[in-house]
């Protein structure tokens, strides 16, 4: 029934066994492989005397060369922090307004500010610090809370509407859903488009001029441009956090707003907010 | 008689998974509860209906047990096609973020299908594959029955019973979030039974084979069975949070509970993927070339250093991490050390050829199987490579040891199962040949080109990746956010997609040749199915 394979003249012999018409050829390992596998044992051997390898009752080998990871990290990261000492304590004694005169400083504080951004901002504000929905554009020269450097400097400190610091920026804004009626708020956020000349019904936005001045200007300002001590946003640029759309805006007006930001000032350095700061304050619209 | 002890058994079980259904603390624990009740009620019924029939004894104990064979390889061809369609799918979500619908979320994003794919691909198809082949291997190599009588029918049921508690579980949010080993405690259990049953059906045949010898094919299949038992009873010690929910908490805890994963998440790969796959590859190899394999002395020594040095390997996955550097260095010498006992298994492989060569050209089965191996010679040099330290650096965390993963899996693991149930088909259904050779072929190069596209993107972006994540300034600042090295992977992203394409439609061809060989071609006369030793 088995089936004996092809064999051809040259064959070596076989180990006489066969399963199902297969059988084996007695033929030899490899030599190449049998001493590459040798060569690979023996530098397993070395390797092991060298580096931490064979556990033992209490710890483990720890090799001849005295090779750790984590000292080799600490190394890394001491040497970087000693170079860069000196620019941090200048960073740190130098006004804030005093940054940008010197050019050296300058270059500093932008180079490792953005490598600061791009590890702790990027994730909310975009790696280009373009904003996503929710999340301010730092591009452009609309800001919240002000555009100094020292206001930036605060608010990376401290953050915004945070429950960890006390000195967080905090406002906020009622829910008007619970205030006002239904067709006020038809009639506000009607009046709040016509601000930056989106297509609007007209005597809707006629009538939420009264619902705004009632309820809305005491932080946003009679002409809706905002209050950056309050964080209150300028309604009159077109530039929108949560979108300006017709649904949006009544979204924003029934139920609020509560965006949040971290405060970094147990996280990061002195240094590294002043540097981040920077960075962000050279993008477009520090002021 | 033994009937009514049936009958009382799946009364408990449906009555219990009843209760369960009810007091049932989460979705994917209700939907699970649900599903067996209907399973124990539907059999108990039958079981019912055909209490006190006559019993008709047919004694078949000279004949080989092919039945449960045909189910497995049916089953096999059809997990591995969702295995790839939802591989495919989720590699078009990295590239398209959009297609993570919102009217899905929970259910179908990427988090969720993700190792819905790995399990599907892993367990379904490369699980069928494995229990198909080693049935049919060793009852050809044995010269006997498979062992147990009805139980070989209850391994395959029950394990498809696994995998879809498994998978049904995981876009539920049934998971214990540990990768490979995902299903819950009450999967985890029921795959424990099943697995016991596999290993007695498989040493019973082996312990009443008709030959003197054990076939070097099932020292490998039995070695996948016994450690895969011993890594999923360990890496699953877990109390549930309650009996009616499917939550549960991990006995081991930290660095320990990491290293355990890996020790388990490595040889699911060295004995599921490698071992049972080089039982595979050392029967359906010689017996497609008609030619004695290479060298038995080699077999025998590469099976014991393997065997012996895999089960060592798995810290290399948890490089500069809180594991210490003793561990870390002894994953990387044993995995570098493995890198030979690897290659023996290609070697036999590739050399079991010499003197048939020339049946590359005309055989593409041969070619797929011979192609299988190279893949296998690639990855488990590559692999080795990854586990140094100072490669590992670099490489971890990135889209190259995804690449790495599928060129082993898809090119070792898919071809050499694609292989053997261009084998096993016509000898299972009494055909004289396949239906096509051509669509053999071109199964053979969309997958082959599929295979090199998916693993060259990889590892394109992978090193690009690696080299962006490290890259700092001269004053040690990081040059790149994580999301720049996201938007630069897109074009690669896009490529591997493509080559995933490539691969399925090579498998759907593999189907249709394979449904119209039982449809259509000619049929056999001599029957192969009588068991009779070789000599």
């Amino acid at each position: 029934m088995s089936k004996t394979p092809d064999k051809q003249p040259g064959d070596p012999n076989t180990t006489g066994h066969s399963w199902d018409g297969i059988e084996e050829f007695d033929n030899p390992m490899p030599r190449w492989w049998l001493w590459t596998f040798y060569a690979t044992i023996f530098w397993g051997v070395i390797y092991t005397i060298m580096f931490p390898a064979w556990p033992l009752v209490h710890g483990a080998t720890a090799g001849v060369l005295g090779w750790s990871t984590r000292e080799n990290v600490q190394q890394d990261m001491v040497a970087f922090e000693e170079a860069n000492a000196p620019w941090n304590a200048k960073l740190v004694e130098t006004s804030l307004e005093d940054i940008a005169k010197d050019a050296e400083l300058q270059q500093y504080a932008v180079n490792s500010g953005g490598a600061v951004f791009r590890t702790w901002c990027a994730q909310c504000h975009g790696s280009g610090a373009q904003g996503a929905p929710g999340f301010p554009n730092l591009l452009d020269d609309a800001w919240l809370w002000g555009g100094t450097l020292d206001d930036i400097v605060y608010t990376v400190s401290y953050g915004v509407r945070n429950e960890e610091s006390d000195d967080a920026r905090y406002s906020e804004m009622p829910a008007f859903g619970e205030i006002l009626e239904h067709d006020e708020i038809t009639q506000v956020v009607q009046y709040v488009m016509s601000l930056s000349n989106a297509q609007t019904d007209d005597a809707a936005a006629q009538a939420g001029k009264v619902v705004f001045e009632d309820n809305c200007a005491a932080c946003h300002g009679e002409d809706g441009t905002g209050d950056i001590f309050q964080g209150a946003p300028n309604l009159t640029d077109a530039i929108w956090l949560y979108g300006g759309s017709e649904e949006a805006l009544t979204e924003t007006v029934t139920y609020s707003r509560f965006g949040v930001m971290p405060n970094w000032d147990t996280r990061l350095t002195e240094a590294q907010i002043r540097a981040v700061s920077a960075y962000v304050h050279q993008l477009g619209g520090g002021q | 008689m033994s009937n009514y002890i049936k009958l009382i058994v799946l009364g408990l079980i449906a009555l219990f998974a009843a209760i369960g259904t009810n007091y049932a603390r989460d979705l994917a624990y209700q939907v699970h509860a649900l599903l067996v009740m209907l399973i124990a009620g539907g059999l108990f019924i039958w079981t019912l209906r055909n209490t006190d029939e006559p019993d008709i004894q047919i004694d078949r104990s000279g004949e080989y047990m092919d039945g449960v064979i045909r189910y497995g390889v049916i089953a096999t061809a059809f997990w591995g096609v969702i295995g790839f369609l939802a591989g495919t799918f989720i590699a078009f979500q990295l590239a398209f973020p959009v297609l993570n619908f919102e009217w899905a979320q929970g259910y179908l994003n990427f988090g969720r299908l993700r190792p819905l794919h790995t399990s599907a691909v892993i367990f379904a198809f490369g699980g069928n594959a494995l229990i198909a082949t080693s049935f049919y291997v060793v009852q050809r190599t044995s010269a006997a029955r498979l062992w147990g009588g009805n139980l070989a029918w209850f391994v395959f049921w029950g394990y498809q019973l696994f995998i879809v508690l498994a998978a049904t579980g995981y876009v539920l949010g049934g998971t214990q979030s540990k990768e490979y080993a995902e299903p819950e405690w009450y999967v985890d259990l029921w795959l424990t039974i099943v697995w016991v049953a596999y290993l007695a059906v498989y040493l019973g045949t082996i312990i009443k084979r008709k030959e003197p010898h054990i076939y070097v094919a099932n020292w490998f299949y039995l070695a996948f069975i016994v450690t895969v038992a011993m890594l999923h009873l360990v890496n699953n010690m877990t109390i549930p949070v309650s009996i009616w929910g499917s939550k549960s908490v991990i006995v081991w805890s930290g660095v320990q509970d990491a290293m355990i994963q890996w020790w388990y998440g490595h040889n699911a790969v060295g004995f599921f993927l490698t071992a049972g796959f080089l039982g595979m590859m050392y029967y359906f190899i010689p017996k497609q070339a008609e030619r004695p394999v290479f060298s038995y002395k080699l077999s025998i020594i590469h099976f014991w250093a393997l065997i012996f040095l895999y089960i060592w390997a798995g810290p290399h996955h948890l490089h500069y991490t809180a594991l210490p550097d003793w561990a870390s260095t002894l994953g990387m010498v044993f995995s570098v050390i493995l890198w030979m006992p690897s290659w023996g298994g290609m070697i036999n492989g590739l050399m079991t050829l010499s003197g048939a060569w020339d049946k590359l050209r005309t055989d593409p089965i041969i070619r797929m199987m011979v192609i299988s191996v190279g893949f296998y010679g690639m990855s488990t040099f590559e692999g080795p490579m990854m586990s140094i330290r100072a490669v590992n650096s670099l490489s971890h965390y990135t889209d190259w040891t995804i690449g790495h993963v599928h060129s082993g899996a898809l090119g070792w693991n898919g071809m050499i199962t694609f292989g053997a149930l261009y084998f096993l088909v016509p000898v299972l259904w009494k055909r004289e040949r396949l239906y096509s050779l051509q669509m053999v072929s071109w199964h053979f190069w969309l997958a082959t080109i599929g295979i090199v596209l998916y693993a060259a993107s990889m590892w394109v972006t992978g090193i690009m990746e690696g080299l962006m994540w490290r890259e700092v300034d001269a004053n040690g600042f990081l040059v790149n956010s994580f999301a720049d090295t996201v938007a630069a992977k897109f074009p690669m992203y896009v490529v591997r997609a493509l080559g995933g394409v490539m691969f399925v439609a090579g498998a759907l061809i593999m189907c249709y040749n394979l449904w119209m060989t039982v449809r259509k071609a000619p049929a056999k006369e001599a029957s192969l199915t009588v068991a009779v030793p070789a000599e």
